[in-house]
Parts: structure tokens; sequence; C-alpha cells
């Protein structure tokens, strides 16, 4: 691979249009990063609107102008639109960006001792189509009636009949999953042709696995959506009627397609296909997640996981049966007891190789030697909170509770303790823990320990009392919840959650400033600061184009900390052992 | 080393005095709470909303089922924590302890997982199925002399279609829509009609069980009854029975729980159960036809 290092590149194909997957991966991690900040900033401002419905939003009120604020409060509309674009740019423009396109791209290879993807070419124009698709998506807050405002889910007829916006938003979405299915291809042909010599499949990281899996889920989970994408914007602009019913009559004017009225569709047949991709998404989003926290935790705790194939084998699992519970999320739309019976005891099967994992994370601190980093805080942390994420997945994915809790802010706790002080905690942990490979320097520990308090504190407030008032009955996507007299009392806890928003906002600041700062004035560090064993760390950090020295060679498995007499506790894969 | 330290006790600090003091005054302050035209019947706070179901239906089934699986989300979870609180306090890294790399058996967590996997299926065989089972195939017969209703679902209130004294419903269609007179397009020319009720407030008897139709004119609304734990899509093209009973006389809400546009969260309706003989005869006055008397009324 010598060759990669002669010719020099001009600056442009070097850090714009480069096709290292060094680079790609920390274009996806930058541009994932506002964009995850930036759908954070548009939860912000709904819930002020939560916690103080109908009042005057404090000097960004009169700044965002009339259209959207009439004297500085907050319209419905506006309301709806950052409903949906809170969720459509958390999960597909920032979290699952960051966890395949930033720390897969960057890592993967590395982990499996590959000089760059097997098509790098391929991987560029997936980080450009996915830039194009974010662009379109900001882009929609400016075309007439607001961003689309029907939901992340985009449930037709209401999402046929809405305006501009969501037309945007379909083309937005088409990009992103086109940008995903060229991601995921090449990920799997990387993972199962350029592993080094050595490098079994049961000596992979498991970070790397969990990658695997998730590719094989965008890659068969994505097209329906993007089909039935297509066809709703077929039924918004060319006038036929895949999701719509007959005789539909909006505000008393019987709704009239092309020439003809509405009719034929069905518009439950958009929320299986939704959910086909949007249930699979979200093991996308949890397993690239454990895969994080798993490396992080072999090597915090200075002793292998316990139960590397059962984790392997349960993620495999997970990544099949994630294909046969999406009508769960269905159950409120009528659901015969047949149907709903087998998708309640897949729901109820799935969970079981997710507890395998988590259990298996925690047994692997037993008997370790546990350092209490930044990265290892946040990977800690991922435990408890995906377990109430998880725990509080069994009355949903049960239907009789389901009926209770259906639609109401128990579901929104749910999720998010998966999703953000799961997900995106593990995110957090794999920045600090691979910011040394990436920059040569190390992020700084006190502040990154202020990051990691506030960030637990605030993650919780915020979603916790979600669980009391969806308990309580307290409905979602309401833009004001003070409408309905039995929230009455509920009121005050909705305050406390968005005073929790706002103080974790304020909370990333340490964060970003940390993050720029340690870029130019990080303590420098050797090319494996961490003492870890896995293949990234033995190449130099940065890694040159083409990323090791010499070509390595695999010895033994991923995580053999303290496993023999040697001096150091760790025996990394690509050292031979001594004669 | 020193500054770490002290970030983390600070760190601390601010999560005590967030959690302990400001996150508790601002759970109780609840002054903008606005005032409603109607008082709601029973108790509403941080905990399952009043249920009105008579014993032994189920939305008591229900309400056992969310019990039950928190008490055991609680058990699991303390149990959990317990052991890793003490893992990452016992082996903690400091000198003279290192890691054993030998791998453990862990029978304990085996079991665990064998129970608890023993109680989920408990809980959908037991309860969850039985309950769907009751919801969606138990109807009340015609024995039991259920009260018959239509709720049509439109952005952004609810309609309610009873038949009237006859019984029957009038034929309905999109082409005799009117806003103002004839909000469901019931056909005018239909003598079964004539006396069919159309309300936006959902009047029911007590102790007496309803079968109501659910449907929707334009998008997907979500027909939901907090008290009665009946909640239900309200899908265009399809009508959907779903049957209640309600024991307690008294006004309650009704909310849509789908977002339907942009008065969506507004989207509410009361619900009055009443004594059979109120019943009847606001029910008697309005087959009576209430539109024109109140035309006549805005004409003076």
């Amino acid at each position: 691979m010598s060759h990669d290092e002669h010719h020099e590149l001009s600056f442009i194909r070097k850090y714009v249009f480069s096709i290292d997957h060094k680079v790609i991966g920390i274009q996806y991690g930058i541009t994932a990063l506002c964009f995850l900040f930036f759908g954070f900033c548009l939860m912000m401002l709904m819930r002020w609107q939560l916690a103080y419905p109908g009042q005057e939003l404090p000097v960004l009120g009169k700044l965002l102008g009339e259209e959207f604020f009439p004297g500085g409060v907050m319209t419905p509309d506006f309301y709806n639109s950052l409903g949906v674009m809170h969720g459509t740019i958390m999960i597909f423009l920032g979290v699952v960006p960051l966890l395949v396109g930033a720390f897969g791209n960057y890592v993967m290879p590395l982990q499996i001792g590959a000089p760059d993807m097997s098509f790098p070419k391929l991987n560029m124009a997936s980080y450009w189509i996915y830039l194009c698709g974010g662009c379109v998506m900001l882009a929609s807050f400016f075309v007439p009636g607001g961003a689309a405002n029907s939901g992340w889910t985009a449930y037709p007829p209401l999402s046929v009949t809405a305006t501009t916006g969501q037309t945007w938003w379909i083309i937005g979405m088409v990009f992103l999953i086109t940008s995903s299915l060229l991601g995921s291809v090449n990920f799997i042909v990387t993972i199962v042709q350029l592993r080094a010599k050595g490098l079994t499949m049961f000596r992979l990281p498991f970070f790397v696995w969990s990658q695997l899996v998730t590719a094989f889920l965008l890659l068969l989970a994505f097209p329906p959506l993007e089909a039935a994408g297509v066809l709703q914007l077929a039924d918004r602009v060319l006038g036929t009627s895949f999701f719509l019913p007959e005789g539909l009559v909006i505000s008393g004017q019987q709704l009239v397609q092309g020439a003809v009225p509405s009719g034929g569709g069905n518009p439950i047949l958009w929320q299986h296909l939704f959910w086909f991709l949007a249930h699979p998404e979200v093991y996308v989003l949890i397993l690239p997640a454990m895969g994080i926290v798993g490396e992080i935790i072999a090597n915090n705790t200075r002793k292998p996981l316990w139960g590397y194939r059962p984790i392997v084998y349960s993620s495999i699992f997970l990544g099949f049966m994630s294909f046969i519970v999406w009508a769960h999320h269905m159950f409120i739309t009528g659901m015969g007891t047949s149907l709903s019976m087998f998708f309640a005891t897949t729901t109820m099967i799935i969970s079981i190789p997710s507890v395998v994992i988590l259990t298996a994370l925690v047994i692997s601190l037993y008997k370790g030697s546990i350092r209490f980093n930044v990265p290892m805080l946040f990977a800690l942390s991922f435990l408890p909170m995906f377990a109430i994420g998880g725990l509080t997945g069994l009355p949903l994915g049960l239907p009789a509770s389901d009926i209770h809790l259906h639609d109401t802010y128990y579901v929104i706790g749910h999720f998010h303790y998966v999703v953000a002080p799961g997900t995106i905690f593990a995110i957090f942990a794999g920045v600090y823990y691979w910011f040394p490979k990436v920059t040569g320097r190390r992020m700084s520990e006190g502040l990154g320990k202020i990051h990691f308090w506030l960030s637990l504190i605030g993650m919780n407030g915020a979603f916790m009392p979600m669980f009391f008032v969806g308990i309580a009955g307290m409905l979602r996507r309401g833009y004001d919840p003070a409408a309905y007299a039995a929230n009455e009392n509920l009121l005050g806890m909705v305050k406390m959650s968005s005073w929790s928003v706002w103080m974790l906002g304020v909370a990333q600041l340490p964060f970003i400033l940390n993050f720029f700062m340690s870029i130019v004035a990080g303590k420098k560090v050797s090319a494996n600061p961490w003492e870890a064993t896995t293949l990234e760390w033995s190449a130099p950090s940065p890694p040159p184009h083409g990323n090791f020295e010499a070509v390595p060679v695999v010895y033994r498995g991923p995580y053999e900390y303290s496993t023999d007499d040697r001096k150091d506790d760790f025996f990394p894969q690509h050292l031979q052992a001594e004669a | 080393m020193n500054s770490r330290r002290y970030t983390a006790i600070a760190s601390v600090l601010v999560a005590v005095l967030w959690l302990g003091f400001a996150t508790p005054l601002l759970a109780q302050d609840t002054a903008a709470a606005p005032s409603f035209d109607v008082e709601l019947t029973g108790d509403y706070g941080y905990h399952l909303p009043p249920n009105i179901a008579p014993e032994g239906t189920y939305p008591h089934t229900v309400d056992s089922l969310i019990d039950i699986l928190h008490y055991f989300m609680v058990v699991l979870f303390v149990g959990w924590g317990i052991f890793f609180v003490y893992c990452l306090w016992k082996f903690r890294q400091r000198e003279g302890h290192k890691a054993d790399a030998k791998p453990i058996k862990a029978k304990a967590s085996k079991y665990a997982e064998i129970v608890v996997a023993i109680f989920e299926a408990f809980l959908l065989i037991g309860l969850s199925i039985p309950a769907w089972a009751s919801v969606r195939n138990e109807f009340p017969t015609e024995e039991e002399n259920p009260l018959h209703l239509r709720v049509v679902a439109e952005q952004f209130q609810w309609n309610f279609h009873y038949p009237g004294p006859d019984g029957v419903f009038g034929k309905t269609s999109p082409a005799f829509l009117d806003l103002a007179t004839n909000i469901l397009g019931i056909d005018p020319a239909d003598p079964n009609g004539k006396d069919d009720i159309t309300a936006t407030e959902l009047h029911i008897p007590v102790n007496r069980k309803v079968i109501a139709d659910i449907s929707s004119k334009d998008v997907i609304h979500s027909f939901a009854i907090g008290v009665l734990r009946v909640k239900q899509d309200a899908i265009p093209g399809m009508r959907i029975p779903v049957w209640f009973e309600a024991n307690r006389t008294g006004n309650y809400e009704i909310s849509c729980a789908q977002l339907c546009g942009n008065n969506h969260y507004s989207m509410r309706a009361l619900m009055i159960v009443e004594d059979q003989g109120v019943f009847d005869a606001w029910y008697a006055k309005a087959a009576e036809g209430p539109e024109e008397f109140d035309e006549d009324e805005l004409d003076d």
C-alpha cells in the first residue's frame, strides 16, 4: 500500500472531495454533530411552548418572524414542523450518520486492518448524497407553509394533504436513504473482503460485528421506505391515491386527486411500509452504540468481554427478529387478536437478545479493574439508561397495556431513554475514546467530567417526568398540554422537564469547548493511549493515508486483557507471541 | 489530578441542587393551569386517570397489567442496579488490585433471564391476550341492549351520530354533506335518517354497554377516552367498532391521540355519563332536530 503515500493531492481532493475513509468519517462526524445540535435546539424551542403555552418566547420569538411567531408566540403549525424536524434530524441526520457514517467509516476499516473501504468513491458519494439530503431538509423550513408538519412518521392522508414542506421532506428522505444504501453495501463488502490476515470472523471486535449487522438492516429495511416515499410523493404531486381511500372530505370539500375523486388506496399500507423500516431502524440506532460501549468496557475493565460469542449471536438474532416486530407500533389501528398476538409474541422474544447483550456487558465488569475515565463514564451510564429504555418497552409491547399508553408521553420517555441517554451517550463515549486516534491529542478529562455529570442529570430530568405524565394520560404531539383539563395537575412536571432540557443544552457547552480546544491544544498522546488491543491502536495517530505502516497480521482475539503473565496487562491483536 | 476531583465534586453538587431543589419547585408550580368550562369528575394527577369501567372488564385488566409491569420493572432494575453499583465499587482500579480474566460462570444471570422470560410469557398469555380478545371479539350481544352509535372524526372535532328512536341509521354519503346543516352527509330522502341525532358531545347512559363505530372523514385521528381506557384510531375508509361501559356518572374528556393537523392539540370533546332517565330525555329532545330550533334563535 506504499504507493498510496507517494502522490500529493490538492487541498480539495484531500480534505473536501476525499475518498479516504478517515476524511469521510470526519466529514460525517462534524456534519452530523452539527445536525445533532441543531435538532436539539429545535427541541429547546418546543419545550418553551410546552412549559409556558401561549406565552411569548423571550428574545427569539420576535427574531423568528411573524409568519411562525405572530406576536412572539409559536403557531401550532410551526410546533408540528419542529416536531417532525426534530425527529427526522436527530435520527436520520444526526445519530445514524454518527454511528455508521462517522464511527463506522473511521474505525471499522482500522479495526479490520484494511487500508480503506472496498469502494472509496462510493463512500465519498454516500457522504455527499447525505449532505444534499440534509440541505433539502434544512431548506424546507423556508418553503411556503414551512417544513413538513405531519409527524416524523408522515401518516397519510394528513401528509398527502399537507403543505409543500412535506414534498421536500420526502425528497430529503430519498437522498438520505440512497446514501445509507450505498454505505451499507460498502460496509458489508469491506468487512467480508478486507479483513487482515488472521482476522477470522470470531476475532472481530464486537464493534465491527455490530456494524455488519447494522449494514444488513439498512440494506434490507430502507428500500421499502424509499418505495413508499416515492408512492407518497406520487400521491402528492401526480394525483395518484396509493394511500387515499374513497370519499375523503377535507373541510367539507371532497378531495379530488387529479381529475377524479380520491379512492382505492389504504392509509394503513403506508404505516406497514414505514414501520417495516422504522423498527429495524431502532436497532440501527442501538447496535453500533452497544458496539462502542463493548469496546470501551473491555478496554477499561482490563479484561475480555464476558460472553463474546453469545453477544455476537444475540446481535445477529436481534437483526433477524427486528424485521418481524414492526406492527407493534400499530396495535391501535384496530388490529385483530391473532395478528396482535403474533406481534406481541415476537416483541417479547426480541427483548431476550437485548437482555443477553446488556447482561453480558454488566457481567464483564465483574472481577475487572475498572478505570473511570470519561469514555468509560459515558459507556457505563449507557447501561442503566438503556435498561430503563428497554424495560419501559414492555408495557408498550403488550397490546393491552399499550391501549392506555399508546401515543402518550410514556412512549416519548421510552424511546428517548433508548436513544438519548442510551445511544447519544455511547456516541459521546466514542468521541472521547477515539478522539486521540483521530487527532493524536486527548480531550480534557476535567471538562469531560463536567459534561458527563451535567448531561446525566439533564437527560434524566428531561425524560423521567415523561413516564409520570404519560401514565397519567398526557398525549404526545400536543401543542398545548393545558388544552385538556385532565392535564391540569401535570403542568408542573412538564415545566421541570423543560428546564432540564435547557440545562442539558448548557451542559453541552463544555463539550463543544473541549472538542475544539483539544484539536489544537489537547495533550499529545502516543498511538495507543488507552493501552488497547484492537488493530486501530497499532496505527499511528492520526493514521496516514493507507492507515498502517506495515500490513497487519492478526494472531489472537480482540480483547486479550490480563490474560497471561506478560509485563503489560494487554496483548494487542497484531503482536506475535514471544517464543 | 486534584482539579479533576474538584470538577467531579462540583458536578455532583450541581446534581444535588438541580434534582433536590430546583426541579421539585418547578414540579409544584402549576400556576399556569387554565380554567375550563366544565369540571371534570374524578381525581387526576401523577397516576393512572380514574377508571370508570365496571370491575372485571378489560379496562381493569389494562390497569393491573400496567401496575404489575411497573412493580416487575422496579424489582428488576433495583436488583440489577445493586449488582452494577457493587461491581463499580468492588472492582474499581486501585493499588494492588488486578483484573481477573478467567471467564466466570454466570449461572445466576441465566436463571434470572429464564425467570424473566417465563414471567413475560405469563403477562402476555395470562393478561394481555385475554384483555385484547375482550376488546376486539367480546362485543355485547343484542340481548344486553347495547347503545349503538357512530363516531365520525374530522379536523378538528368529534361528531357523534345516534340512530334516534327508530334505532336505524340514515344513509350517509359525502354528496349530501354540508358543514352548516348536514355535517355527516345524511341522505335527506331516507326516512330512517329523519330522527338521527348529530352531536358534538358524547352522551351515554350509565351502566349500559355502548358499541361505537369509529371512522373519519379526512385524516387519521384516534378516539381516546382516558377514563375508559379506550383508544382506537379513526381511519378514513374504515369503520372500526369499539365497545365500552361506564359505571359512574359525570363529565369526562375525549381526546384525539393521533396527530391530525394544526389544531390536533385541542380536538377535545366532552363525554357526559348520565342516568338512563336523563339520557332518554336528552335523546328524545335531540331527535326532534335541534338544528332548526337553533336557527330560529339565531334569526331573532
